[in-house]
């Protein structure tokens, strides 16, 4: 495997997945919402739009494996701890605040969402800590 | 760690890009090792200094010797 092939090898799976996230999720809220899907058969296509979700996260731990450059592979795990310190202290704190009837309800899947974003974060942390190290 | 990366570099005239195509790495890596951002592997320092055809102590300061 070349250099730059882990990189595209996730880049493209991240679209597929996504884009495929994008139908099941369609076809889940027409199944579920408005034909009324139930029993067995509404679980299932309830969880099938996290599969996608969970895929890329796979891809993420399959890119991680795969990338040959060592100083990119830290790039890509520090990004990685920062989403995911985010997301699980996001996670806690609006566990207790719902727990103490001070906070409505949160979807769990939003979780996924602020990894997601905590991503972004991770990326804009690595940028300043070559900044602070130059 | 301290290294002489940046001036064998400029000695052999290559380019960052050069560099990082001959040790297989990204052009980010090359700086941040140049700046001494980041403390190569051993096998990747040992790729380095094959590079320049030195010993890994003629390339790298131990930080044990650095002022």
């Amino acid at each position: 495997m070349t250099r730059r092939q882990a990189i595209r090898r996730y880049n493209r799976a991240v679209v597929v997945l996504s884009l495929l996230y994008v139908a099941l999720l369609f076809a889940a809220q027409i199944a579920i919402g408005r034909y009324g899907l139930s029993g067995t058969a509404a679980y299932v296509v309830a969880v099938l739009p996290a599969l996608p979700i969970i895929g890329i996260f796979a891809a993420i731990g399959r890119y991680l494996v795969e990338e040959r450059d060592e100083y990119l592979r830290l790039l890509s795990v520090r990004q990685a701890l920062v989403a995911s310190a985010l997301a699980l202290s996001v996670a806690t704190a609006w566990g207790f605040l719902e727990s103490f009837d001070l906070a409505g309800h949160f979807d769990a899947y939003w979780i996924a969402v602020i990894w997601f974003a905590g991503l972004g974060v991770g990326s804009c942390v690595n940028k300043f800590m070559a900044t602070m190290e130059a | 760690m301290k290294n002489r990366l940046k001036d064998l570099r400029a000695d052999r005239g290559w380019s960052q890009v050069n560099l990082a195509d001959r040790l297989d790495v990204s052009r980010q890596s090359v700086i941040a090792i140049e700046t001494g951002r980041y403390d190569p592997s051993l096998p990747l320092a040992f790729k380095i200094a094959e590079l320049f055809g030195l010993a890994i102590e003629d390339v790298f300061t131990s930080p044990s010797k650095e002022p």
